[in-house]
């Protein structure tokens, strides 16, 4: 009876709106590589973690202040008087960092099984994109306690835009809406912060999934499971069903429904996640100064400056690279251009073969030196500067562009492993 | 696979260690607070409440909350912790002008709500037992953890006067080193004895560091709490969610 209502309302429905087929070809039919690893669950988190941010970002907005005389008092209120809104806090500066962690592991696995090479180069730039709105959307709420680190690290970031030749004064004061950071500035960085970027955000992960779903996933072979029509014997195809979208124009292999597969796989992975960030958020919420620093507990002040100014440990790599060039205009160019390297990634890698499983033992140093010196950029980046610091700073920056020269230089003649047709085990 | 997570590992550890040498800075007390220990909280309230109401305010904290977490009647509260007529309601303030009061003081005195996680608890701990004479300074006393600061020895009927010591072997070794100037302090004397023993007086001072720890975030107790009962159920969730994962994926090969 139930299930008759409910046919019957689904059938109303799908000649109305997709809602069935939309279901089919994104998650029940969608062919997934049965061959995923632990890598591929931090797409799926970083989903649950914008959810999380957005929803809890919306009960925060509700009761915080955002004004320079009020916003500090406000989130005080919200720790003290808001019925469970220190957990709300917590979920969304907690958050903050964990959205990095998971996005900087997505990226690297990218890296690491050539998921940016053709034909996913325009996946991996709207990956790139979320990733850029996403620093911008984190800088701009990190403004929002009115801490005096929130303060002074935003006027570190901004007066870089001041470096810029003949604009950059009138660029900073456009900026920041007055001649020193200020209410004005509090308020249009949280103007974008709940609206404008969050809706940029969600288009371009729409859009990304969209890509993804159009060119198919990659998987740890880097062997694609989409082949041509006609190739494939029948019995040698993936014996479940797909939609007519995919098997129309391919013969399927070695895949598998998204859902239910990887939907209860990444529910695991859900649960696994869950108890690392709810230890940090319960039991560790400063993450031990490095997810929220000691001199954002006291108000913005333009007259103290705190002893150290260290950006969020996520920003750590680009502040390296900022800090060591010593010249402000060519640092500020040095650190944008860390950025746009790996926009570029897709042309800087010539190889055919994706998987660092079958390229050259070169390719598989490369990597590794590659995060091994983002991470020391990491480090430093949350350290004071010194002589020795900047030092180890400046290879590692080598390191970091250099991954990419090289990569350009060997990836085209590169000694790879032949990559077979099927992906087994 | 395996040599990513080494060349991870190795990296972690180097990230470790940087942070470890970077951390190490002037040598602090434990403070050893306790925060389900409500008589301790109570005792530094009213300390508080006696010594540092008067300059520094707690403006984002409310009696009433207080009262309540620290297991205080609020007719108890009311007569015994309230005594410039405010309302249950209203955040822990005073009326001293900081206009003022920057005059005095060289620099308005804080507001120390969140005095605990600005600094931490064993800094606030260690600088109140830190007070020495020195008569260079305005109210004649000088501070080994915080410099040269402002504020006058406010506990010192308590604690008594302390002296600085700087032993001849911290004299000697600075000049073996080369270093100029003044050598560090080796420690502290009490010159002149307070109404508390020392014992007495750390007993005080714990006690006040303890109510500070807990005003800094009235809720951690709780989100403590919550935080195991959380960790239990996503434990259990996990397992659960591994063997609906295994039973789903028995038809792939």
């Amino acid at each position: 009876m139930i299930m008759n209502l409910f046919n019957s309302f689904m059938g109303w429905l799908d000649k109305r709106l997709p809602v069935t087929d939309a279901w089919n070809k994104h998650l029940a039919q969608y062919p997934a590589p049965k061959n995923f690893n632990f890598w591929y669950f931090f797409g799926s988190l970083a989903m649950l973690v914008l959810v999380n941010q957005i929803f809890t970002g919306i009960w925060l907005t509700m009761s915080y202040e955002p004004s320079g005389d009020g916003a500090f008092a406000s989130v005080e209120y919200i720790m003290r008087d808001v019925d469970y809104g220190w957990l709300l806090r917590y979920m969304h500066s907690t958050g903050a960092s964990a959205f990095f962690v998971v996005v900087y592991l997505h990226m690297m696995r990218g890296l690491m099984y050539g998921s940016y090479q053709k034909p996913r180069e325009l996946l991996w730039i709207f990956g790139m994109l979320i990733f850029l709105v996403l620093m911008a959307e984190a800088f701009m709420g990190y403004l929002l306690p009115w801490g005096n680190m929130s303060y002074w690290g935003a006027q570190v970031i901004i007066s870089l835009f001041g470096a810029i030749p003949i604009i950059g004064d009138d660029l900073t004061l456009w900026i920041r809406g007055d001649y020193v950071i200020s209410g004005a500035t509090l308020n249009r960085f949280f103007a974008l912060h709940v609206i404008a970027l969050p809706l940029v955000l969600v288009i371009l992960v729409f859009l990304h999934i969209l890509a993804l779903h159009e060119v198919g996933s990659n998987n740890p072979e880097g062997i694609e499971v989409k082949k041509k029509k006609g190739s494939i014997k029948l019995e040698d195809q993936s014996k479940f069903t797909f939609h007519k979208q995919y098997t129309d124009k391919y013969d399927i292999v070695d895949a598998i429904p998204f859902h239910p597969y990887y939907s209860v796989k990444d529910i695991m992975g859900v649960a696994g996640f869950l108890i690392i960030f709810c230890w940090v958020m319960f039991f560790a919420p400063e993450g031990g100064g490095y997810f929220m620093e000691a001199p954002n507990f006291e108000p913005a002040n333009g007259l103290k400056t705190p002893e150290h100014i260290a950006p969020v440990w996520y920003f750590g790599p680009f502040y390296t690279i900022l800090r060591i060039i010593p010249d402000k205009l060519l640092g500020a160019i040095g650190m944008f251009s860390a950025i746009i390297v790996l926009f570029l990634l897709p042309w800087f890698d010539r190889g055919v073969v994706k998987s660092v499983k079958y390229r050259s033992k070169l390719h598989l140093f490369n990597l590794i030196q590659f995060s091994i010196s983002f991470i020391v950029l990491g480090v430093l980046g949350t350290m004071p500067s010194t002589p020795i610091a900047n030092l180890i700073g400046v290879i590692a920056t080598f390191g970091y562009f250099g991954f990419f020269v090289a990569l350009w230089f060997y990836s085209k003649n590169e000694k790879t492993q032949p990559v077979p047709e099927r992906i087994t085990g | 696979m395996k040599k990513f997570i080494l060349a991870f590992t190795f990296s972690i550890t180097a990230l470790v260690s940087t942070m470890v040498i970077a951390s190490s800075g002037a040598h602090l007390d434990k403070a050893n607070n306790d925060l389900t220990d409500k008589e301790s909280l109570k005792k530094g309230f009213k300390t508080y409440i006696n010594y540092c109401l008067g300059c520094h305010q707690l403006q984002y904290q409310r009696y009433n909350r207080t009262f309540t977490d620290l297991g205080i009647e609020e007719a108890d509260g009311i007569e015994n912790y309230m005594y410039t007529g405010e309302k249950v309601g209203d955040h822990i303030k005073n009326t001293m002008p900081a206009k003022e009061a920057a005059k005095w003081f060289g620099t308005a005195p804080p507001d120390l709500t969140l005095e605990a996680r600005l600094r931490n608890p064993d800094w606030i701990y260690t600088y109140l037992r830190s007070f020495y004479t020195d008569n260079k300074r305005p109210f004649g006393v000088n501070n080994v953890v915080f410099k040269d600061v402002g504020m006058p020895h406010v506990l010192q009927d308590l604690q008594g006067v302390q002296e600085k010591i700087i032993t001849q072997e911290k004299i000697i070794a600075n000049e073996k080193e080369g270093i100029e100037g003044q050598p560090e302090i080796s420690h502290l004397s009490e010159a002149v004895e307070g109404e508390l023993t020392a014992e007495e007086y750390d007993v005080v001072v714990r006690d006040l560091t303890n109510f500070l720890e807990y005003v800094g975030e009235p809720s951690k107790l709780e989100r403590q709490n919550m935080g195991y009962g959380v960790l239990v159920f996503l434990f259990i969730f996990f397992i659960i969610s591994w063997f609906l994962k295994k039973e789903y994926w028995k038809d792939v090969h």
